[in-house]
């Protein structure tokens, strides 16, 4: 639906920002830009709303030819989110939302109508609407940043380096609202970032881009983890980028029932490691029954790491069983507990499916 | 010297009738108020100019350093010769006088609001043309609300000198509170001219109280959080 014809940005200096970029970002879903600063990406996200002009080549929104519409018309049906947020200090966190429905020339009621619901999806409050923006903390004013960018009701979104001027547990929760706003709302998000994992979690297609501002490589982050298509991607995707595809394979793992005991409960001794859930069922931690038996003191039970839900990815699966005592990760399904696995079933599921290719010699090569 | 002052100031028959006090400090205050907006409808414009486009922003700031070492008096003088023959009547004096007070005016103004204009965060200014405003629009929208503050202080700081300087007028024979150091010179009144100059340092701080209020009013509060942490 955003279509980039040979699209070259050379600047007066003789510098080349973009090198005949074709790509075309789908309809809906996130579609990220990432690589090395200067690689051109910023440059290619602002050519979307004619921010920057192509030297030459197009830009196709929906089958039309940007340049053939006036710039800040065709950018007041663009959300433009950019990294610190750009709110206007003198425009109270409402006012800053309805900037666009009023643009558009939406009566009042209707673009504070609009801003309302814009700022109560992003988790903003009422209260906080009628703030100035220098009373916010700076994840607060990136939400607002975010509402400004939807309140017109655009199709489009565009991202440039949203998140990283946030701290590390506030990104994570702001890349969670813009997935969810983007499945809710059914928009196409173009996103820039230098952060490849930020591109890994976020991307459904990620667009990595080299020196020079050529396209490296256009495809999904599973297709980039496992065939990155030269060695500039294989080293901007990273060393450790076989734990991250871990992240997109989901192996059918049988899960083991495991036994569960409650507090108080009596165990024989030499039980070895024994999984304690209350009235419900619902797992606690767990307890090693070594040395003694008898009814399990709540103080001996150990929280047991991290969870797994059914169908996780290879990733979270593993991650559960080697953060668990026992060896064994939980794994849960509606807030029920399903059973257990281990890390060597977990492994075995996925050279079965091709995850994983088999070294000669090792046990599980089947004859 | 001081008790005589006092009573200067303090005998009501200086403050009432046609060259008393309050007379002569409404004249002052219409000199100082014509000089100021006329700078400003001058300085106003040109800021916003240089400050939205950054275009001849070097000429701004040295235009700005040599008004600023103008000769107050020499410039009165040159004026009072050239418009003399040509102008009749009253305006013959007043026109050179508010020359001499604008010219002092437009250099705070000018840089006031070139200033406060290239002020505005640049991420306000990005997204605010990112967001489809044409630039007429992020001039009005953006950057006047948000450089309102150095524009007020720039109009604060040019009013102060303004009424300093307005008592000049007197030197060619016009009205305003410089008649009392002029007068009190000429007939020696040490305690008119000491209290002629209170009156004119009472005035602009009054002046400069009411345009506080009205800045007051006029810059969102946005901003001011902004300042004060």
């Amino acid at each position: 639906m955003i279509r980039f014809e040979d699209v070259t940005k050379r600047y007066a200096d003789g510098t080349v920002a973009v090198d005949d970029l074709s790509l075309e970002v789908p309809r809906g879903g996130i579609t990220v830009l990432v690589g090395p600063s200067g690689c051109g990406k910023t440059t290619s996200l602002r050519m979307i709303n004619r921010m920057v002009e192509p030297t030459s080549g197009r830009i196709l929104l929906e089958g039309e030819d940007i340049s053939q519409r006036p710039a800040a018309q065709l950018r007041r049906h663009i959300g433009y989110v950019i990294q610190h947020a750009g709110l206007f200090p003198h425009r109270t966190v409402l006012a800053n939302v309805m900037t666009v429905p009023r643009l558009l020339g939406w009566d009042r009621g209707k673009a504070r109508a609009a801003a309302i619901e814009a700022i109560e999806k992003v988790g903003l409050t009422q209260d906080q609407a009628k703030r100035y923006p220098a009373q916010l903390s700076g994840g607060q004013q990136q939400r607002v940043g975010v509402a400004r960018a939807l309140a017109g009701d655009p199709t489009v979104v565009l991202m440039d380096e949203p998140f990283s001027a946030v701290d590390p547990i506030v990104r994570g929760d702001l890349q969670a609202e813009v997935r969810r706003l983007q499945q809710d709302l059914g928009i196409t998000i173009v996103m820039v970032t230098h952060d490849i994992d930020e591109a890994l979690t976020l991307g459904d297609k990620i667009a990595v881009m080299g020196y020079g501002g050529h396209l490296a490589q256009f495809a999904s982050p599973a297709e980039l983890l496992a065939e990155p298509a030269d060695d500039f991607v294989a080293d901007f995707v990273g060393k450790d980028r076989g734990y991250r595809a871990l992240s997109f394979a989901a192996p059918d793992v049988a899960v083991r029932p495991e036994r569960t005991v409650r507090v108080g409960e009596n165990v024989a001794a030499g039980s070895g490691w024994v999984l304690v859930a209350d009235d419900e069922g619902m797992p606690q931690g767990w307890v090693d029954v070594a040395g003694w038996g008898g009814p399990v003191p709540a103080e001996k039970v150990r929280r047991f790491g991290t969870v797994a839900e059914a169908g996780a990815s290879a990733r979270t699966l593993l991650d559960a069983a080697l953060s668990s005592p026992s060896g064994r990760g939980v794994v849960v399904e509606d807030g029920h507990l399903v059973g257990t696995v281990t890390a060597d079933q977990v492994l075995a599921a996925m050279r079965r499916e091709g995850h994983v290719a088999t070294p000669p010699g090792s046990p599980e090569e089947a004859p | 010297m001081i008790g005589q002052t006092f009573q200067w100031l303090l005998d009501p028959a200086n403050w009432t009738g046609q060259g008393g006090i309050l007379a002569q400090s409404l004249a002052h205050l219409r000199y100082s108020f014509l000089a100021l907006l006329a700078a400003a409808a001058v300085a106003v414009p040109i800021g916003l100019w240089v400050g939205h486009t950054g275009r001849l922003r070097w000429l701004a700031v040295n235009l700005t350093g040599a008004f600023r070492a103008i000769p107050s008096l020499g410039v009165l003088f040159i004026a009072v010769l050239l418009l003399l023959p040509r102008l009749r009547g009253e305006w013959a004096y007043e026109a050179p006088a508010l020359i001499v007070l604008v010219l002092l005016a437009i250099p705070p103004i000018l840089s006031g609001t070139y200033a406060g204009v290239q002020a505005t965060d640049p991420a306000a200014r990005d997204a605010a043309r990112g967001m489809g405003m044409t630039g007429a629009q992020v001039l009005r929208q953006v950057e006047v609300p948000g450089a309102l503050p150095l524009i007020m202080s720039g109009l604060r700081s040019a009013m102060l000198q303004i009424i300093g300087t307005a008592t000049i007028a007197a030197i060619v024979g016009l009205g305003g509170l410089g008649r009392f150091l002029i007068d009190g010179q000429a007939s020696r009144d040490y305690a008119m001219m000491a209290g002629g100059s209170i009156a004119v340092a009472a005035l602009a701080l009054l002046v400069d109280q009411v345009l506080a209020l009205v800045q007051r009013a006029a810059v969102s509060p946005g901003l001011r959080h902004a300042s004060a942490g």
